[in-house]
């Protein structure tokens, strides 16, 4: 396991998930350095609870693995810090502000399907948009644009392809793509949904070094949604578990217990430990077979 | 034959024909790359059923199609309407409204050849007012595209992320929409209702084959869409066979000329 920063250790009180322990977390003053907070943080959609009182604080630099079954709320807890949907009650703050779109700091690597073979894009076009997207009108200065595109490019080992039609790569190929559309903006703060989706092991294993690396070099923080644990195990500083009516928080060794989880889940669960692997039996962790998951709302 | 060129009547045609498809030929590619081909007909349709309530209430057909249209637009971006091909509930209103466009042209018999012009489109009868108008919406729709370039385009393909960027990308659909309802009264104009893909999806369709590249895909694009206009007109003023007919088949070889053409090979 990696190194924990200090600040994380302190939050570790949160501990295994129990609904009280995180009444605790909301008392906690606004923590300067933490990258993320969340106090007391309930959501609902349609009326509908996604999940409660959720407190938790992650630190800068902090690799934190979210897991659960299909529909527990990851996604919206990515979309709850990007601000594009608004708690019921509680409160979040990233970099010690209101989550609100468009944030500078934030890279997203959105739960995507794989693009369409005929779509009239070429990787760095996908690349640049995550530079310059969002402003009017068309670039006027293509030559930095270009190099910029270029570097972040070569960081990822996308220089290759990026001139081939998007759509026509492979999925590991575009994951690296969708890497550097997040990264060419700077970000501290990296959200990542599901990214190892329907890849291959290979692929899966560039994807998780190409984020820990910027996480590492940049102290960047990183909240990672995923359906299987065993890729990231090694890097995640803490594991949140969200089931819908529970939540738990805490370092891998301590999350991944036949307890913990069973009382979490609130049905018996074993975890077995095979050498650096772990599979969770009884219940799915998170969602299940990777099959392209449509998006809310679009 | 030649002298034909002579004729003001041409030259007109040969200027509204190349602004709209410059107008086509760009709308085109948002069109496919957010998969807008049903909406593209549905404000077609809507259009025609204005244009025959406008020649019923005694108005210039041209003002009931625009009009219609960009009520049709604003309709729809505001309510949010998804347009897919398989929604019942769309396809019905659609023709209801070229069934009622269908009583309003009957119910004035002598319009009937405005009733062919608007379906099957009419641009060897566009006069120097039609000239200034298409000129003026036409710098409008591209004023409009160059204005939302980069967000139209990540909001299109990449709406996920185009959201987290803070794009307003309600926003920019209902821009497209207006943008498009201007580009569907500019294509009636020279294809008619019943045609309008051939100028509005298929030289999009055909130039996406050719390049992955947006900016270069866009140029194709209104090149073809300036190609087949033009080759229509030609065809038309030689053989006094409909314009519509000679753009249709244009586009449909150039199109099959692109399927053909390899697509650029992975670099
Ligand atoms: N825009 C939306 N409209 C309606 N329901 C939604 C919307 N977004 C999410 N949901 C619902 O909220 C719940 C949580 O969704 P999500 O955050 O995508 O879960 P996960 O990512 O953990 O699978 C699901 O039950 C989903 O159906
Ligand atoms: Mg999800």
């Amino acid at each position: 396991m990696n190194q924990t920063p200090d600040s994380i250790a302190a939050d570790r009180q949160i501990g295994a998930g129990a609904l009280h322990a995180a009444r605790d977390a909301a008392t906690h003053p606004h923590q300067p350095g933490a990258a993320v907070q969340l106090e007391d943080a309930s959501l609902a959609i349609a009326g509908r609870r996604i999940w409660t009182d959720l407190s938790l604080t992650i630190a800068r630099g902090e690799f934190l693995v979210v897991i659960g079954p299909n529909g527990a709320g990851k996604t919206s807890l990515l979309r709850v810090l990007l601000g594009l949907v608004p708690l019921v009650r509680g409160r979040a703050l990233v970099h010690g502000e209101v989550p609100r779109r468009g944030h500078p700091a934030i890279g997203y690597i959105p739960q995507q399907r794989a693009f369409d073979p005929e779509i009239p894009l070429r990787g760095r076009d996908l690349v640049g948009m995550g530079l310059d997207g969002h402003r009017w009108g068309i670039s006027v200065r293509p030559a930095a644009h270009r190099a910029r595109v270029d570097r972040i490019l070569d960081l990822v080992g996308a220089r290759g392809y990026a001139d081939a039609p998007i759509g026509r790569l492979s999925g590991g190929e575009q994951q690296r793509l969708r890497i550097a559309q997040a990264l060419i903006g700077d970000p501290s703060l990296l959200l990542c949904d599901e990214p190892l989706l329907s890849l291959d092991l290979h692929s899966q294993a560039v994807v998780v070094e190409l984020i820990a690396r910027w996480s590492r070099e940049r102290d960047a923080t990183v909240i990672f949604v995923t359906h299987d644990i065993n890729p990231v195990l090694r890097l995640a500083h803490r594991i949140l578990l969200l089931t819908g009516a529970r939540w738990g928080v805490d370092t891998p060794d301590r999350m991944l217990t036949t307890e913990t989880l069973s009382s979490l889940y609130g049905v018996p669960v074993d975890v077995v430990r095979h050498r650096d692997r772990v599979a969770v039996l009884g219940v799915d962790v998170g969602g299940h077979d990777p099959v392209p998951h449509a998006e809310h709302g679009s | 034959m030649t002298s034909l060129w002579g004729y003001a009547f041409v030259h007109h045609a040969i200027m509204v024909g190349m602004i709209t498809a410059v107008v086509a030929g760009a709308v085109g590619y948002f069109v496919t790359a957010r998969n807008m081909g049903f909406a593209v007909h549905g404000l077609a349709e809507m259009g025609f059923t204005g244009a025959a309530g406008a020649v019923l209430a005694g108005v210039a057909p041209e003002v009931g199609l625009l009009s219609a249209c960009l009520l049709a637009a604003l309709a729809i971006g505001l309510l949010g309407v998804r347009l897919r091909e398989r929604d019942v509930a769309i396809g019905t209103v659609l023709a209801f409204g070229l069934g009622l466009g269908v009583l309003f042209l009957v119910l004035y018999t002598r319009y009937a050849t405005e009733a062919f012009s608007i379906l099957f489109g009419a641009i060897l009868a566009v006069d120097a007012q039609d000239v200034v108008r298409s000129a003026v919406i036409g710098a409008l729709v591209l004023a409009a595209l160059l204005l939302v370039y980069r967000p139209l385009q990540f909001a299109s393909i990449d709406p996920a992320v185009a959201e987290a960027r803070g794009i307003p990308v309600r926003l920019m659909s209902v821009v497209f929409l207006l943008v498009l309802a201007l580009a569907v009264a500019e294509a009636v104009q020279v294809v008619g209702v019943l045609l309008i893909v051939t100028l509005l999806i298929t030289p999009a369709g055909a130039a996406r084959r050719l390049t992955a590249q947006p900016g270069l895909a866009i140029l194709y694009s209104t090149l073809i869409a300036a190609g087949v206009t033009v080759g229509g007109i030609v065809g038309a003023v030689y053989t006094s066979w409909p314009v519509s007919f000679f753009v249709s088949t244009l586009s449909l070889l150039a199109y099959l000329a692109a399927r053909l053409g390899a697509r650029p090979a992975r670099a």
